[in-house]
């Protein structure tokens, strides 16, 4: 049985997709924040990668100072509100907050930090400034968590910053990539744009980075260049059928629900494949389409999964069945996928193999591969010494520096594929790295 | 089942749980409605002469989440007709002959007390509480804490409502006074039977920081108010138990007041030397339901340590309050943190480093359980109090409890230190970093 019917409307849509993390109201964020311990040297503060300070702003909340709360997570983290949403925090600050040792519910951390940066946004608070021009420019390639960083940053050290992103609307993965339980399109941008106003970068949308001519008008107009460019469109699996109707990245699955909502139709079997984050959001998305047989397949057991535990809790909590330790040999079908021909696998000896004559068919009507992104070599190959790890992953220094001193990088293209926040924080860092640069 | 009863300087009640005078009390309706919920007394809102009420009235200390910690007021006493008040209680003492009704009474002369004193009587209350305590407005007319801060004022009062009254006097004390045994002694002399207390305190609760007035606010101005609740309670409790340790003034029943809420506070009071105890503030936040776990709470009490009246642990606290001089200066314990309890939140190390005396130290294993300095270590207890965790951090006794030594046996032997370098002074050889230690060690 499903659990989710089809959305037919919008309003349906959104009650499929609920919001996990819904906003507090001002009573709620009074006793919760009420709780803290205020921990020396607090462990949450640690585990989050921008290292916000936790304890303080959660202090701030509880006494009134909101305003002030904001702005102590945005000194240093300038998507605030983008993280608390969709940050894991349960693996993160949450997962680290000292309550979990009680058997005690640690502080909702996330909530709160939603809870001080969006009455900051609502309020169009002046937290912050971009500083005096000091003459210098530079470009950054991509809108996305880590493009946005870097040009905030960059803002207040008085650099002039031009954005140039390939889409129609910033935000990278925020608004195309999320999944809609996590935070809401116009809740992205009012983040983006409440920083915009503020601080006054330039987004140039639709604008792609794509040829060597391109990339020579950049090095000439500008001081330095940021790459926050994420990653490409779902990898190929190289497998026979691949290129049927119904057989869809996972990356462009979400994108393509983010952008149209109950206007899209999800058949009613649906085969994932993959086991990181992206395979279990596509399959929880699925299920509150209202396909009422969704599978996920993964190729190594469940101990072995990319994706975090809640994410595969949420995800079977919404109708998901899993199996493991199989792998895709082909997809069937005419022109249309009809199913998924799988063989049963094994670890002999440290490596996977395969059990002859386990194949099995599982039917379907769509097949959604999220089995990793496409990386940008052939662009990074334009840019000159401009050097790439064996996973095409930009190569960079502790000031996200690459190898082409002009050069900067942070986010996905550079981690490989990780959170809001560790993109988020990386840019923020390259801007420095950036003005040092710069003012050597 | 343990008996609750009491008979209070000739004042009889089913239990020793009353309210206190004050708006819990304010009508014949409230105070049924108590007595009907399982509350032994009250002590009708004062009865006196007329005033004028302001809106609004009450203000509030919140802390963290919880709400009236400390609570205060600056409404008069009962604004209400005393000839309604006078029919409330005589209807009341139908319905309830065997709880104790007393009335609060604050008037000016000495006719005016004469009057009111018989008024009651007739009406049927069991006793009498005479109001020299209420901080705030009637103090400007030269009445309630005004008599209260004056002993021999209070004295002479106490004399005239002695003679004028044919049932048991309760005089209540204001706390807003330097020595409170001043004000006890006074109205010992005077000829009280009893003594309550304590009445609220000068207070101001807070301010408003947009108009810059004073909570409560009444049309952009405030004024101080009587301050009560659980953060009184300590306090309170001090002044109790100096009446009850009093020679002349410990002989009067005593009546404990100021932030009692749960059975364990009404425990601590009568062990301190009260025989009753009177409930406001907690009264006003969660209704009358609460003396259910009053009761309950005592009950269990008296049934774990075989007591079958209230009188057989009253006062029973009392022996080992003592004076600092007679403490035990070989006592000794020091900390002890249970390290499979410790959750890592590190309060006790920044506690102790910068609020005490640096004998805690941070892991440097990467665990986050900080260890004892044990020998720098004066076993203040900060640690153990600042501790979320119940019983992670124990004070453990290190003396062998052989030798005991006070400051005044010291001093009778000629054994005190004379110099800051005299080898018989505290803190000798107590390590203590070096000033510049302190630089850049600050974290968050």
């Amino acid at each position: 049985m499903a659990e989710y019917n089809i959305p037919r409307t919008e309003a349906e849509f959104d009650s499929n997709f609920a919001p996990k993390k819904p906003l507090m109201n001002d009573t709620e964020a009074y006793v919760e924040s009420s709780r803290c311990l205020f921990c020396y040297d607090a462990p949450c503060m640690h585990a989050c990668p921008t290292h916000i300070d936790i304890p303080l702003f959660i202090k701030q909340i509880h006494t009134g100072n909101t305003l002030g709360s904001a702005q102590t997570i945005y000194q240093t983290n300038w998507l605030g509100n983008t993280c608390g949403k969709v940050c894991p925090t349960s693996e993160l600050c949450e997962g680290a907050c000292v309550y979990n040792h009680q058997g005690i519910k640690p502080i909702d951390i996330g909530r709160l930090q939603n809870y001080a940066t969006h009455t900051a946004i609502e309020a169009e608070a002046p937290l912050f400034g971009a500083a005096p021009p000091n003459q210098k420019k530079v470009a950054v390639i991509g809108a996305g968590p880590a493009g946005i960083a870097c040009a905030s940053e960059l803002r207040t050290l008085g650099y002039m910053v031009d954005i140039f992103e390939a889409k129609e609307l910033p935000s990278g993965l925020g608004v195309h990539g999320t999944a809609p339980y996590k935070i809401t399109n116009e809740e992205v941008l009012a983040e983006i744009n409440f920083l915009q106003q503020r601080l006054g970068f330039n987004i140039h949308l639709g604008s792609p980075v794509t040829t060597v001519h391109h990339i020579s008008a950049l090095e000439a107009h500008y001081d330095a260049v940021f790459l926050g460019i994420g990653l490409g469109p779902t990898a190929t699996l190289m497998i026979p059928g691949e290129g049927k109707h119904h057989v869809v990245g996972a990356v462009e699955f979400i994108e393509t629900i983010r952008m149209r909502k109950h206007l899209v139709l999800v058949p009613p079997r649906v085969v994932v494949l993959g086991g990181g984050n992206t395979a279990l959001d596509a399959a929880s998305e699925s299920a509150r389409m209202g396909a009422h047989k969704v599978t996920l397949a993964y190729r190594r057991s469940k101990q072995h999964m990319g994706g975090y535990k809640f994410e595969y809790k949420h995800a079977i909590g919404c109708g998901v069945d899993a199996i493991f330790n199989v792998t895709p040999v082909e997809i069937l079908g005419n022109d249309k996928a009809t199913g998924v021909k799988f063989i049963r696998t094994d670890i002999r000896d440290g490596q996977r193999v395969n059990l002859e004559g386990s194949e099995f068919i599982i039917e379907c009507d769509m097949v959604i591969k999220a089995t990793g992104q496409a990386k940008f070599p052939d662009l990074f190959n334009m840019i000159e010494g401009l050097k790439m790890d064996n996973g095409h992953r930009v190569m960079v220094n502790e000031h996200f520096q690459t190898t082409n001193p002009k050069y900067f990088a942070g986010g996905d293209a550079v981690n490989g594929g990780a959170e809001v926040v560790n993109a988020a924080y990386e840019g923020k860092m390259a801007a420095r790295g950036i003005a040092k640069f710069l003012n050597n | 089942m343990a008996d609750l009863s009491i008979n209070f300087a000739g004042i009889k009640a089913p239990n020793p749980f009353w309210l206190a005078s004050a708006p819990p009390t304010n009508s014949g309706y409230q105070v049924m409605k108590a007595f009907d919920a399982g509350w032994g007394g009250a002590v009708w809102k004062t009865l006196g002469v007329p005033v004028v009420n302001v809106s609004s009235r009450y203000g509030s200390v919140n802390y963290r989440d919880t709400r009236m910690m400390g609570f205060n007021n600056i409404e008069l006493i009962s604004d209400r007709p005393l000839s309604a008040n006078l029919r409330e209680i005589e209807e009341v003492k139908k319905y309830f002959p065997n709880h104790a009704v007393i009335a609060s009474l604050m008037v000016e002369t000495r006719a005016e007390w004469e009057q009111i004193i018989k008024d009651v009587t007739n009406a049927g209350a069991d006793g009498i509480e005479l109001n020299f305590g209420c901080p705030h407005g009637m103090c400007e007319r030269g009445m309630g804490s005004a008599v209260g801060q004056e002993p021999e004022v209070l004295k002479t009062i106490v004399g005239w409502v002695m003679e004028a009254s044919k049932i048991p006097v309760i005089t209540k004390l204001s706390p807003n006074i330097s020595h409170i045994t001043d004000p006890g002694l006074a109205a010992v002399q005077g000829g009280t039977n009893a003594i309550s207390l304590v009445n609220t305190f000068k207070s101001i609760v807070g301010i408003d920081l947009d108009t810059y007035a004073p909570y409560p606010t009444v049309d952009g101005k405030g004024t101080n108010g009587g301050y009560c609740g659980p953060a009184i309670k300590p306090i309170a409790m001090q002044m109790v138990r100096e009446l009850a340790q009093h020679p002349e003034i410990g002989k009067v029943a005593i009546s404990g007041i100021g932030g009692i809420e749960t059975w364990r506070d009404v425990v601590e009071y009568i062990l301190l030397g009260a025989s009753s105890v009177q409930v406001c503030t907690a009264a006003m936040h969660y209704g009358f339901g609460i003396v259910r776990e009053m009761e309950a709470g005592v009950q269990q009490f008296m049934k774990e340590k075989g007591y079958n009246t209230i009188y057989d642990f009253c006062g029973k606290a009392l022996p080992q309050a003592t004076e600092w001089k007679h403490l035990n200066l070989h006592y000794k314990v020091v900390a002890n943190i249970h390290a499979e309890k410790c959750i890592g939140c590190q309060l006790c190390y920044i506690a102790c480093d910068d609020g005490a005396h640096q004998a805690i130290a941070l892991p440097a294993n990467g665990s986050r359980t900080p260890s004892i300095i044990e020998e720098n270590c004066v076993g203040c207890n900060l640690c153990s109090l600042v501790c979320p965790v119940e019983q992670c951090i124990t004070m453990d006794r290190r003396d062998d409890g052989k030798l005991h030594d006070t400051w005044e046996e010291r001093t009778l032997a000629g054994n005190i230190p004379d110099s800051f370098e005299d080898e018989r002074a505290g803190g000798n050889h107590h390590w203590v970093p070096e000033p510049k230690e302190a630089l850049n060690k600050f974290k968050k």
